[in-house]
């Protein structure tokens, strides 16, 4: 019943529910109130316009219009819901008939189905007419039969998603009848979008029948509903057009309170789609924070690449999901970021390559690439078209599939460098035979999906070689590869890094790939750094307990290669809900009652080596890291958040949610072919939006961040 | 195509190039065209039965109750309804091929005369209508979705959903009565009625188009929507192409992919559309004859003319398919 209430809150909703009340109340009275007026001739007054004494004027007999387009009401909204109720039943039986029918029949009424929902509605109204004959009878099974197939496709679609769930297969598996699954299982799980789609397609057959009857295949006289009435007013629509006009606007205003009622419903039993207003961004003044403090802003080393402070990514809502990170990269160096996903260091890479969109939004002390003040506001295009190269995880979608791979590497050259077009193909075919990408003339021709996953990924570093690279940015690279081609990548960007001496910054949540590449590595917890070590130091002089949990759970060649994957016990932090104090605190052994009050400050040795903990000094029993909390702990999703490290930035839009009735995208499905016909239209195949980029979403959360067997970290 | 497979059935593998040699794209186009045979067959066979199964004599039904009996026995033997079912049906089949439609029992013209005349005035605006829409909504949807992305301007976004959905789901020969009223009568800027020149084209042309333009400008805005979040396009970003490039050239064709297979739904929903919005503008199409024909009982020429719109539906269907596979290579010929 909540949701009901719901239903009622939203202006869409209230609008709806408002005008279909009126309506259905004019439905039942206006024929007792103005039954008689509407019939009274007035033959003093035969076709007259509006007057005081008829509002809207009158028909050719002088009957007043108004009272006769309030009077309508009763046969055409009952008319329309009775044919509504025909289509929808037969919709109904023919949805579930596979399901009920075995393999091979309901393979037929679904290719007979598929047939039929090819044809616009009008053309099936119109041969249905012809069969039941002309009039009130005949169209309103016309109307009826016509909207059957639609109605029968979304049952189809809705009926295929729950019989594919588990209860459904374990009831088959049990000897339950079919038409028991259908009753007690199916039908209980789609009623809801079934009931939203009915009413919407009411909306819809009502306007088909004022189409039938303004035909004149509908309702005959002396029996009036507004489509008649309309057909009536556009034969004197010279001398009156109002009398054409009143019927029309009945029929619209009807329609669109079944179909705002059905949207509102829609919504509030679905996901919604309205994105919740934008909070103002809680804005933490640079230098404000621990690490900010303790920069010393003095020393700017002007041997750097890249020179970053106190960067932090905020989104509507006080999410913080980088929470002031500093650091630099020197001409040729590699340095390595790691961490669990949802520690930032996605969106720190991203926002360093200007790329985090709104409403998220960077924020900096200082952001200089090349020397280059990239806060500024200028136009630093060209600059990181040509200096900046960006490796993303997913060579698989990073490439645009329409477009052939050589177009996509020419685009930096033909926009940033003033290559012709040739000259500019040229370059990227050199630049694939410097990726070691064989028959590079050929490949350049070819789309992304003719090419193997490590085929692209080096085609990726390629396009950051059309220009001349300072600063690589790779942001896991490797994790959507196979193993087997994970070191070739790794070797290449190696090499391009020495060739080029262009630094490089290595993102990856796994410390064995970044040890193997990197000189120098950024550990990264809840939107901090936490530690700023040499790989040398790794597995000798690590400080924070977080970094040696990390380092204690790579597996060494004494691993048995089938031992269990481990984690670190207890969740990454939710960068909605940052705790005080130490955001490591609820995972750390050591922890006292100082670390959950009191944020560590990232402290600088004096040899470069930074930490942020209070315990450094102590020698820890680390032994109940690993068994502390078991080896399966929950996988840090559903804060909501997960999107966030993707790239994507937090998006809630929810444009193609899912329910397709709902969002966006409901507009086709449920307003069909525009002239109000094929009412249930095709939503149902028509669902390319949404769901799928949410699946990709989860998928790239990297579950489980360290590998190792438990006894590791215990040892 | 939604195939309803079992849960719990084994899993079969699927015969798939079984009897059909030759590549990927040989397998689409004979797949593609054995399903529209198929549906021609439903077609003419529905066009067929469609006289029997219309309640009563349709011979006495069209030459009214007062038409003398050997009338209407002559007439009844004339269309063959004398003969078994089976041989009319092969009969009728038969003079099809031949581009014989019959005869009207009104008018005793040759059905395929009548629409071969008339069928132009129809297509002609059919084509134009959703030209229209096209040129309207496609860059009106992108617009919309590259200035409102991430809650940008949420005022604009919301007039756009909000005259999107009304004009979406007014139908066009409520559109057409409203057009005549205020740009017709009133103020005289436009014929009534009738085909006669190039201004007579103009309200009708609004007529069909207004609806499937705002339906088709907001799927092409959720499609740019969703197609600016991809990972593809992240990377133009990081190539830091010039917007307009982005949004055009790597976007766009990726949008319309899918905006297509609806586009093409519109394109046959408008055919059909045509036959209100001729009837309100007294155009000389196929759909003021097919309203006419069945009014009359005319069920020869009702048979043609439902024929022939199906068949351009069928066709349209068709033809859309087959640009998605060119335009997509990797979507519509991998699976069916
Ligand atoms: S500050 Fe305290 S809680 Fe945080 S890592 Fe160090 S010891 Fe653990």
């Amino acid at each position: 019943m909540r949701r009901w209430s719901r239903v009622l809150r939203t202006p869409v909703g209230i609008a709806g529910v408002t005008m279909l009340g009126l309506v259905l109340l004019l439905a039942v009275l206006a024929p007792l109130v103005w039954g008689d007026h509407a019939d009274a001739v007035d033959t003093d007054n035969l076709l007259a316009g509006p007057s005081g004494q008829h509002w809207i004027g009158t028909d050719n007999l002088g009957r007043d219009l108004l009272f006769r387009v309030l009077v309508a009401t009763r046969l055409s909204v009952a008319l329309a819901l009775l044919a509504t109720a025909i289509g929808t039943t037969l919709g109904l039986l023919l949805g579930v008939a596979p399901l009920l029918l075995g393999r091979r029949v309901g393979r037929l009424v679904v290719a007979v189905v598929n047939i039929l929902v090819a044809f616009p509605g009008l053309l099936l109204v119109l041969f249905f007419a012809v069969v039941f004959g002309v009039g009130t009878r005949g169209a309103v099974l016309a109307v009826g039969v016509a909207i059957a197939p639609g109605f029968a496709r979304l049952v189809q679609t809705f009926v295929a998603g729950i019989a594919e769930r588990d209860f459904v297969a374990a009831a088959r598996i049990a000897g339950v009848s079919r038409l028991r699954i259908v009753v007690r299982h199916v039908l209980p799980n789609i009623a809801e979008p079934l009931i939203v789609n009915a009413t919407i397609t009411a909306g819809g057959v009502l306007l088909s029948f004022a189409g039938l009857s303004f035909l004149g295949l509908g309702v005959q006289p002396p029996s009036y509903d507004w489509g008649r009435l309309m057909q009536e007013g556009l034969s004197g629509i010279y001398i009156h057009p109002l009398a054409a006009l009143a019927p029309g606007i009945a029929v619209i205003l009807a329609g669109l309170a079944f179909n705002l009622t059905g949207e509102a419903i829609a919504g509030a039993f679905g996901v919604s789609t309205v994105t919740g207003t934008a909070d103002p961004l809680p804005h933490v003044p640079a230098g404000e924070t621990p690490e900010g403090r303790a920069a010393h802003e003095g020393t700017v080393r002007d041997d750097l690449v890249l020179d970053v402070r106190d960067l932090a990514v905020s989104f509507p809502g006080g999410v913080r999901p980088v929470r002031g990170v500093s650091f630099g990269i020197a001409a040729g160096e590699a340095l390595g970021v790691v961490g669990e996903s949802g520690s930032g260091k996605s969106l720190t890479a991203l926002s360093i390559a200007r790329l985090v969109e709104e409403p998220g939004r960077v924020d900096a002390r200082r952001l200089t690439f090349c020397g280059t003040d990239l806060l500024e506001q200028a136009d630093h295009d060209e600059l990181l078209g040509t200096s900046l190269a960006v490796v993303f995880q997913d060579p698989m979608t990073s490439f645009n599939p329409v477009m052939r791979i050589g177009t996509q590497l020419a685009e930096v050259g033909r926009h940033h460098q003033g290559l012709s077009r040739r000259s500019a193909l040229a370059r990227a075919v050199d630049r694939l035979a410097a990726v070691r990408v064989r028959d590079p003339e050929r490949r350049a021709r070819q789309y992304p999906h003719e090419f193997s996953g490590g085929m692209r990924q080096r085609a990726m570093i390629g396009m950051g070689l059309m220009g001349s690279p300072r600063l690589i940015i790779a942001d896991e690279p490797t994790t959507a590869l196979d193993v087997t081609v994970q070191s070739q990548v790794l070797e290449l960007l190696q090499g391009v890094r020495r060739e080029q001496n262009a630094a490089l910054l290595l993102i990856s949540h796994d410390v064995s790939v970044v040890a193997d590449v990197c000189g120098r590595v950024l550990v990264m917890y809840a939107g901090r750094i936490v530690e700023d070590l040499p790989t040398d130091a790794l597995r000798t002089d690590a400080r924070h307990p977080y970094t040696r949990a990390l380092v204690a759970a790579v597996p060494d060649m004494a691993t048995a290669l089938d031992a269990p994957l481990a984690t670190i016990p207890g969740q990454p932090v939710d960068p909605a809900h940052v705790p005080a104090g130490c955001a490591f605190a609820a995972r750390c052994p050591i922890a006292n009652d100082r670390c959950r009050t009191e944020e560590p400050v990232l402290r600088d040795d004096g040899t470069g080596h930074r930490v942020a903990c209070w315990h450094t000094a102590e020698e820890v029993e680390l032994l109940s890291i690993g068994t502390a909390g078991g080896l399966d702990t929950p996988s840090p999703r559903g804060s909501g958040y997960s999107t966030t490290d993707d790239g994507s930035g937090y998006s809630t839009t929810g444009d193609g949610s899912g329910y397709s009735t709902t969002g966006d995208g409901s507009g086709y499905s449920t307003t069909g072919d525009g002239s109000g016909y094929s009412t249930t239209g095709d939503g149902s195949g028509y669902s390319t939006t949404g769901d799928g980029s949410a699946g990709r979403v989860a998928s790239a959360s990297e579950r489980i961040e360290t590998k190792a067997p438990g006894e590791e970290v215990a040892r | 195509m939604t195939t309803l497979t079992p849960a719990a059935a084994p899993i079969r593998p699927a015969p798939r190039t079984r009897g059909i040699p030759g590549g990927r794209w040989t397998r689409f186009v004979v797949r593609r065209t054995g399903r529209l045979l198929v549906s021609l067959w439903v077609l003419v066979t529905a066009s067929f039965l469609m006289i029997h199964l219309v309640p009563g004599d349709p011979v006495r039904a069209a030459l009214g109750l007062t038409a003398p009996p050997d009338l209407v026995a002559a007439k009844r033997k004339a269309l063959g309804l004398e003969d078994p079912l089976l041989t009319q049906y092969l009969h009728y089949v038969g003079h099809l091929f031949r581009g014989d439609l019959g005869e009207s029992i009104q008018s005793q013209l040759a059905v395929s005369d009548t629409i071969s005349q008339r069928l132009p005035a129809t297509a002609s605006l059919a084509l134009l209508a959703f030209a229209v829409a096209v040129a309207v909504a496609i860059p009106l949807g992108v617009a919309v979705a590259v200035a409102t992305r991430r809650g940008r301007r949420r005022r604009t976004e919301l007039t756009f959903a909000g005259t999107s959905v009304v004009l979406g789901s007014i139908p066009d020969f409520l559109v057409g009565v409203a057009l005549v009223a205020v740009l017709a009568v009133n103020l005289g800027w436009f014929p009534v009625a009738g085909r006669s020149g190039a201004t007579s084209y103009v309200l009708p042309v609004i007529a069909l188009a207004i609806g499937p333009a705002a339906v088709l400008a907001r799927i092409v805005r959720v499609e740019m929507l969703s197609v600016l979040d991809t990972d593809y396009i992240r990377t133009a970003r990081a190539k830091r192409l010039p917007s307009l490039r982005i949004n055009l050239r790597h976007a766009l064709p990726n949008a319309v992919t899918a905006t297509l297979t609806l586009g093409g739904m519109l394109l046959a929903s408008m055919v059909a559309g045509t036959v209100l919005v001729e009837n309100v503008f007294a155009w000389p199409g196929l759909g003021s004859t097919i309203v006419q024909s069945i009014t009359t009982k005319d069920y020869p020429m009702v048979q043609g003319t439902v024929l022939v719109y199906g068949v351009i539906v069928l066709v349209v269907n068709t033809l859309v398919d087959v640009a998605l596979a060119l335009i997509d290579p990797r979507s519509t010929i991998g699976d069916s």
